[in-house]
């Protein structure tokens, strides 16, 4: 107890300070938890992804494309369950900014693969029978409005056109990590034109999602499938889904790299500054540590108030800063939206960030206290007055 | 040497010396100094500045370490202990009386009091209540929720006085207590170490420069030059 009240009543002395530091503190540690944020937020699809999928793509690139008639001959590898299929359209809504994954999808059973997209059975049969229909997430929705009959239009890049889409069905994520920022139409729609306008890019998949029954075979039908299309003239990579995003994360490592450098900078300069405080403060004290000592105090409790102000003072930087990264991570995420879709501060990040903070206070203990611990009482008491 | 022969020694201080080193050169402040004090005496040591008065102090309170020579004080010799038990030692057997008083601001008077006692054991009424009836003693009772800063300077000097006792220790160290007090502070708390003296059998001993304080004393001892002079001029 009184140990205690010491603690707080030496944190509370020099105000100004205490306060200064703890912002700082609570800034670091809100933009600590932010920038791990984001980083979830990149890697959230593949957190998403199912062990029991597989994607099937062209060997050379994700830009060339697969025959459709790949389909049955994957259906036949044993241990293979279901297969779809899906194309990158891009395109372009409103403006180049608005950026949502567009893709047009196997209608027959796309959603049939992922039980994570929620969808009303009854909107699900209209798309099934509506060749321009489309399903969009939750949060597009949201975001512009949409309702349920609207006409979307996308302005094609990588299939070039006015294209329009009627809004038949919103789906909604099964867990938190689902990304709802999803647009969805079908596949026979888009190839349909493509039959008319560029016949020979028709008739093609960009890739095959493959849903096997055991996610510990994954390894040897990724190579049953892949060894089916050796030497035709669109041979085949097969991954797990989850190391399929990781190709595409893989990316942008180099960002997510730099991130997680500046966060490690951030903890790093306030790790200095509360050292500094304390250093300060210990400077200020050493002739009470000296009268401490006298009376018979030794150097575990001399560490015990220096290092208990430090942890409190980066208690309540740390604990203020968590609490801001939640109002925050909202405003973010509504400004982001689709960009970064899946942002939400995990539990995960809230332990890292308590455990920086306990241990930032505790390191910025250590120098003062070995300097408090070292003092010689005599020569301490010499300098008062 | 002993000036009350029927009385135990509480302090042997035997062929003592101490010097420091000031750059390149070596100050010898003690010269293998020997010093008996009577277990409730009340001696001043006297001496001009810079003749290892508080070098001395130190010592015998067990904040300092000799070069060589020995040092029995309550019992112990002091030289042989490392410093965690020399830490419970000086807990135990000495009061410590500053010349500026050295409270801890963010402690009340009575919670400064207390503090010593945080070592000791105590209950936490039991140390209210030590710490209490040594704040009667030193006439402070109706201040004690008071920090130091609210206090006068002869009033913080009372508070110091207090802590010293509170743990009831075999030796009273003072330097100085009435060097930064005006006449009138001083000549209380100089009372109140005579009191507590006379009427407890303290042992005290006192660095002073004021021969009226010296006067309060018992004996007289003067350091000059490193070497211990035989008693009063
Ligand atoms: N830690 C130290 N390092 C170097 N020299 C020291 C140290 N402590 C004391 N001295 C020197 O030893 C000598 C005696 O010092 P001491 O403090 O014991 O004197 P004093 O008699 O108490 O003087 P004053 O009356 O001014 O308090 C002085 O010359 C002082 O400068
Ligand atoms: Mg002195």
């Amino acid at each position: 107890m009184e140990l205690i009240k010491l603690i707080l009543r030496n944190t509370g002395r020099h105000r100004l300070r205490t306060v200064l530091t703890i912002l700082g503190m609570a800034v670091a540690i809100l933009a600590f938890c932010l920038l791990r944020t984001v980083v979830d937020a990149w890697y959230a699809g593949v957190a998403g992804a199912s062990p029991n999928r597989l994607v099937t793509r062209n060997a050379v690139s994700l830009v060339f494309t697969l025959p459709i008639s790949y389909k049955q001959k994957i259906l036949q590898v044993p241990g293979v369950n279901k297969v779809s299929y899906a194309n990158w359209f891009a395109g372009i809504y409103v403006d180049e900014k608005q950026f949502f994954p567009r893709i047009a999808v196997g209608a027959e059973n796309f959603f049939d693969l992922f039980p994570e997209f929620i969808i009303d059975p009854d909107q699900l049969r209209t798309f099934k029978g509506q060749r321009n229909a489309c399903i969009a997430g939750r949060k597009l929705i949201e975001k512009y409005g949409w309702k349920l009959g609207d006409t979307i239009p996308l302005t094609g890049n990588i299939y070039p056109g006015e294209w329009r889409f009627v809004l038949r069905g919103v789906y909604r994520g099964a867990a938190k990590t689902t990304d709802e920022t999803q647009f969805f139409f079908r596949w026979d729609y888009l190839d349909e034109s493509l039959r008319k306008t560029s016949p020979f890019r028709s008739g093609q998949a960009g890739w095959y999602v493959v849903q096997i029954e055991n996610p510990m075979e994954s390894q040897t039908i990724s190579q049953t499938i892949d060894a089916l299309f050796k030497n035709s003239s669109a041979e085949t990579l097969t991954e797990t889904e989850k190391a399929f995003q990781l190709g595409f994360v893989a990316m942008t490592d180099a960002i997510v790299i730099a991130i997680r450098v500046v966060s490690v900078v951030v903890i790093g300069v306030i790790l200095m500054v509360l050292a500094n405080t304390m250093a300060m403060s210990a400077r200020d004290r050493m002739s009470e540590y000296a009268v401490l000592k006298t009376l018979g105090f030794g150097n575990t409790f001399l560490f015990v108030i220096i290092a208990g102000e430090s942890v409190t003072i980066a208690l309540c930087g740390g604990v203020l800063g968590m609490l801001l990264a939640f109002p925050t991570a909202s405003v973010f995420s509504r400004e982001l939206g689709t960009l970064l879709p899946i942002f939400h501060i995990s539990g995960t990040t809230l332990f890292l960030g308590s455990a920086v903070t306990v241990g930032i206070g505790l390191l910025s203990a250590l120098f003062p206290a070995w300097r408090a611990t070292r003092v010689r009482i005599a020569e301490a008491l010499r300098h008062i007055g | 040497m002993s000036e009350v022969p029927s009385q135990q020694p509480v302090v042997v201080v035997d062929r003592v010396s101490k010097s420091y080193r000031r750059g390149a050169q070596l100050i010898h402040v003690l010269k293998e100094i020997n010093l008996t004090i009577e277990e409730g005496s009340f001696v001043a040591l006297m001496g001009p500045s810079g003749s290892g008065k508080s070098t001395l102090l130190n010592l015998i309170a067990g904040i300092d370490r000799p070069d060589a020579g020995s040092l029995v004080v309550a019992g112990t010799d002091i030289t042989q202990l490392d410093e965690s038990e020399l830490a419970a030692w000086r807990t135990r057997h000495v009061g410590f009386i500053f010349q500026f008083y050295n409270l801890l601001p963010v402690l009340t008077g009575l919670e400064n009091v207390e503090l010593p006692l945080l070592l000791s054991g105590l209950s936490r009424r039991q140390r209210r209540e030590h710490a209490m009836v040594a704040l009667e003693l030193v006439g402070l009772s109706h201040r004690i929720h008071h920090y130091p800063r609210e206090l006068s300077g002869g009033e913080q000097q009372r508070v110091a006085i207090a802590r010293a006792i509170v743990t009831d220790p075999t030796l009273l160290v003072a330097d100085e207590p009435t060097g930064d007090l005006d006449k009138a502070s001083a000549t209380e708390v100089l009372g109140l170490m005579d009191q507590l003296n006379r009427d407890f059998g303290k042992t005290i001993i006192m660095v002073t420069h004021d021969p009226h304080a010296a006067a309060k004393a018992g004996v007289t001892r003067h350091l000059d030059k490193g070497v211990l002079n035989n008693s009063s001029d």
